[in-house]
Order: structure tokens, then sequence, then C-alpha cells
């Protein structure tokens, strides 16, 4: 018996379905079994969950997720392109079940009590932990644009989550007339995914280019600069003609009155502090917070969740480890990679303390690529550490930083392959 | 036998070096990795190389060449200067203590069997056993993609060929013409 973990022998007794059943009280079979109950089925809380019940079998680990699939944000932006399906950035959390012995609870966190140490979630259900693990992403500050809310949405897209809302923005690009103009709202800092935006201009450009050439794309963006931004405009130019007379993408920040304050959408037309500009479609990336469970739980100072950037339990309740997203890792950028990253920090720290011992030294790791034509991708990479007075996540001196600007072709074009590799591990590591 | 006995020392060497000093633990680092490389370095995206099971002197020659600007790389460079020499040895510990898991590739049955031959001719000595992990690069079963970028590195004096290599290649290449290089290439893919 030694050698079989509660998996193995929930499949013995029976079949795990039957098994759930019959064995549904944990408390008898499994007195001292440790529980941790992760909330957020992303990149940060699906790694959590793995690497949970890969270190420690013996841990009872429960992921409660609102969507029956993931669907990956990165990437998402080759589906306005067409070079790739929603289909194909879409996944389920069989392999956490099946593979991982991961419960997998398909339902809202509604709260979390850090005295009782339980999470509630919608169908009232109560799951009690002994670590818990917030990994919520982002929401939006939809108060910041007038005439854009929730709704709106739906027919104006952010198309900051990947999904139905994906496709949406990919059909209007379709159903746009060549000579048609976009609009993308860019977010204040911080935000999930700091180059998104840009390479989002250049996904779109890259299917305008090929089918409706004389289309325009136009960035307001209420930042005066912005992620990788000498390879993006530098890129633009070899591909795009970027400030030129003949530039498809162009970009207005906060210096020429690229801020936006509000939006007319029966009209599609945005304010600006440069003026009112209407665009045959429309996408905004509204400011952003942590998400709502965080702000439910009280793990907030502010917009995001502080935390203890050591171990990335939270400073305002024991117990509970705010990553990805959510969290305030500074100087950390809100990515998947980052946020994978973090979450191996904060198993470590929850092994450690069950094991009665301090968390580790921890160590993190950034990569990001963007791709902004066919064979074309660019990056950025940090190694961190963290600094000596335990506030701030530092990259080490002399390490990470950009793609080279003036890079040759083969240089490029192997970043896009890097890129699609980059895509398959992640996801391969989070949760397959 | 001599890899028997190398191996031996490695598993040795391998098991005393996790008493460490201050820092993050091997496997803290190595986890790191796994974003581009695959959990415990077995990559299921073809450019990403695999590096579970590899030699860890290739590892850490491999990472300190990244460093000190002897590999060309895209990536690498940034990363492998986030990283003191001694973590790299342990990092290639660690890896060398995976079993790589690799995946089925699509290749030519014409051209494996070209490979095949040209492996035994001119590879074989160094890159045992069809290329398992071993004190040369692992070859059998490496992503095509990456070993294609790997030996288009070589052939443009992007990368120093270690010991032998250069000349081995050129005489398969001679023996063969364009079609050595690729044929190698699918009888390594063939071989998961």
């Amino acid at each position: 018996m030694n050698r079989i973990n509660r998996r193995d022998f929930l499949r013995l007794a029976g079949g795990s379905t039957l098994a759930a059943g019959v064995f549904g009280f944990p408390g008898l079979l499994l007195a001292n079994t440790r529980k941790v109950v992760v909330v957020g089925g992303g990149v940060g809380g699906c790694t959590a969950a793995k690497y949970l019940r890969k270190l420690d079998p013996t841990l009872d680990v429960t992921l409660v997720e609102a969507k029956s699939h993931y669907t990956s944000c990165f990437m998402s932006n080759e589906v306005l392109s067409g070079d790739r399906s929603i289909e194909s950035i879409t996944f389920s959390y069989a392999d956490l079940r099946d593979k991982y012995g991961v419960n997998v609870i398909i339902d809202s966190a509604v709260g979390i009590d850090p005295v009782a140490r339980e999470v509630r979630t919608a169908d009232g259900t109560r799951l009690a932990y002994d670590a818990c693990v917030v990994s919520p992403g982002v929401d939006f500050k939809w108060e910041a644009i007038d005439g854009y809310d929730a709704q709106v949405a739906e027919t104006i897209p952010h198309a900051w989550f990947a999904g139905p809302q994906t496709v949406t923005l990919r059909n209007q690009l379709l159903a746009m007339p060549d000579g048609g103009k976009v609009v993308i709202v860019a977010p204040p800092n911080p935000f999930k995914c700091p180059p998104g935006p840009y390479e989002r201009a250049s996904q779109i450009a890259m299917y305008c280019k090929h089918h409706k050439p004389k289309s325009k794309i136009l960035i307001l963006d209420p930042k005066a600069k912005f992620s990788k931004a000498g390879l993006f405009k530098q890129g633009w130019a070899q591909h795009y003609g970027f400030e030129t007379d003949n530039a498809m993408i162009e970009w207005v920040g906060k210096e020429q009155g690229g801020t936006v304050s509000a939006l007319d959408p029966s009209s599609g037309t945005v304010k600006a502090e440069a003026g009112d500009f209407h665009g045959d479609v429309v996408n905004i990336i509204p400011p952003q917070k942590a998400g709502k469970i965080a702000h439910i739980a009280d793990l907030v100072d502010g917009d995001w969740c502080p935390v203890d950037k050591r171990t990335f339990e939270s400073e305002r309740h024991p117990g509970i480890y705010v990553l990805g997203d959510a969290s305030s890792a500074a100087k950390m950028p809100k990515s998947a990679y980052a946020a994978n990253s973090q979450a191996k920090v904060a198993v470590a720290a929850i092994l450690a303390r069950f094991a009665g011992q301090e968390p580790g030294e921890p160590t993190y790791v950034n990569t990001c690529y963007s791709i902004i034509a066919e064979e074309h991708g660019i990056s950025v990479a940090a190694v961190y550490r963290l600094s000596e007075d335990g506030k701030v996540i530092t990259s080490i001196e002399g390490s990470g930083g950009l793609s080279p600007m003036d890079a040759s072709a083969e240089h490029r074009k192997r970043e896009v392959t890097y890129a699609h590799s980059w895509f398959q591990n992640v996801i391969d590591d989070m949760m397959q | 036998m001599k890899k028997t006995v190398r191996h031996l020392l490695l598993a040795l060497l391998a098991t005393s070096s996790a008493a460490q000093a201050a820092g993050p633990t091997a496997q803290a680092l190595a986890f790191t990795c796994a974003g581009c490389h695959g959990t415990d370095g077995s990559s299921v995206g073809p450019s990403s190389p695999t590096i579970a099971g590899m030699d860890p002197d290739v590892f850490t020659d491999a990472m300190l060449d990244y460093k000190n600007e002897k590999r060309s790389s895209t990536i690498m460079k940034r990363i492998a200067l986030g990283y003191t020499d001694e973590q790299i040895r342990e990092m290639g510990f660690f890896f060398y203590r995976q079993q790589p898991r690799t995946k089925p590739q699509k290749t030519d049955p014409e051209l494996v069997a070209l490979g095949k031959s040209l492996h035994d001719s001119y590879c074989e000595k160094c890159h045992e056993e069809g290329g398992r992990p071993g004190d040369a690069g692992t070859l059998a079963g490496q992503w095509m993609p990456y070993l294609e970028h790997a030996m288009s590195d070589y052939l443009n004096d992007q990368r120093r060929w270690p010991r032998k290599m250069e000349r081995k290649v050129k005489e398969a290449v001679k023996a063969e013409g364009e079609r050595a290089v690729p044929a190698l290439i699918q009888y390594y893919g063939s071989q998961n």
C-alpha cells in the first residue's frame, strides 16, 4: 500500500467516479492528508496544481475554475491573423485530473475564509484547505472608459481573455471592407501581457497585408512608451510601412494625445485627447486590476495583491498564496511565463511549510515572444533573484534583455519557431 | 564499457552534488527552464531541444559557450548570463538525472536508412548507440527542427565543431552529397 498513492487506491477501489462517491468522507480515509485548494485554472493555478502533485503525490489538491476549458491568451493574436484556430489554443483539464490526480471542480470560487481556511464555490460547496493558491488573473476597470462595459464588449470586444471575443474580433476583421480602419485602444500600465496590444496590431496587419492591403490600424495609447517598442517599430517599418505616407500601422502615444476617455458604441467612435477616431473595427483593452475573487477575499491593496516575494504568500492573509497577473510581483511582468515560474516558487514554499522548514532561495525566469510577421519573431527574457532586502524581484545583472535590433532574417525567423515551441512547452508544463 | 564507467562516476557526482551551498536548489533552477524545454527537460516543442538525460559536461559546455559568446543563439546567451558557472553545473546534473520522454516524428524511411548507414560509418564512435544520451550531445529522438538549426549553425561557422566532428560530417557529405545531413537528421528523429 505504501507505494500506491491515493489516486491509485481510488482507482483500485472501483473507478474514480464510483470511488469518489463511496469514499466521500476524506476525513476518514485521509486523516493526515494536507489539502491545497487552487483558485483559477490559468497558467499560475494549473502549474501550481500539477507541480504540487508531481512533487508530493500524497497531497489532496483541488483546482477550482469557472470554465470547463482553458483558452490561452498567448498565441490568441495568431487567431486574429488567421494563422491558427481558436481550437488550437483551447485545452481541457483532463490531464490534470487523470495524469496528476488533481480534483478539478468546474465552478466559480465566490469566497475565501482565511480564518476557517475554506474556499466557497457558487454551488455552495465548501473546500477546506491547509494552503490556498489564488491565481485569478486580471479583471477590468470598466469605469475608466465612458460608454464601455461588459455588455458593450460583446460587440466591441476587448478580446483580452481569449475565447468567444477573440472569435468575434476575428469575424469583424473578416467582414471589414478593404480600406477599413481598425482602432486598438491600449491600456495603461500595469496590465497583462505588456507587448500584447502591439503584437495584436502586428498580427492584424499581417492579415490585412494579404487580404485588405488598403486598411489601416491605429493604436491609441495612454503610455509614452511600450514593451519592446524599438523592435516593434523596426518590424513595422520593415513589413508595414511604419512612419511612411503609406503606413499600415500608426501609433499615437501619450504625448500625441493617445489617451482615450470615452466610446460611442453606436457609431464605433472613441474619444481621445487628440480627437475623435472612428473605427470599422474597434478593440478596446481596458485598464486592469486583480481578478474579482482577489477583491472579494480582501487580498488586494489598491488594484493588486501584495505578496511576500520569496513565497508568494499574501501579505494580507497568511496561508493564501497569490500568483500570476493578480500579484504585485515587481519587477516581473504580468506574463504567462512569469506565472509559471512564480507557481513553482510558491509550490516550493508550500511544501517547505508543510515539512516545517524555512522556504528556500527563490529563482525566477520570464521569457516572452511576439510575432510581428510570418518570419519575424522577437523576444524579451530575464533571469531574476530576490533583492537583498527581500522586497523586489530583481533581474540578475548582465542577463536577460531584448532580441537585438537589426538582427538577421534567420535570427528573426528562428524566434518564430521558438515562440511556437515555447507555446507548446508552456501548455505542456502547466497542464499536460 | 568506457561509457558505463563514466556514467557510474557521473551518478556518484550527481548524488554528492546534492549537498549544496546557499542559493536556489538545482531543482528550483532547472524548473525555470521548463517553459521552453518541457517539464524536467523533455521538450514537446520541436525547435527547443530535449535536454533531459543530457550529459552534464555537454550541458555545461553549451551553457558556458552561450554565456561567453562562443556559440551563437537568439535567446540562450541572455538566459545563460543569469547563472553562475556552479549553478550551471548543478542544473546539468539535474537534467542528467531525468529520463527523456521523446515523441514520434514523421520520417522518410529511405532517408532514415541512409542516415543509419552514415551514422554507423561516421558518427557512432562518439555518438554511441545511435546517439543515445552519452558524453556527446544526445541525438536519438531529438527534435528534427532543432537538429536542422544545429547543423546549419555548424556548417555556417556559427558554432564550434567539437573534436573530430567537422571532418566526419564533411566526409559524410563528400560520400553522399547534400542528402547526407538531412538523412542523418531523419535517422536521429526516427529513434525515439
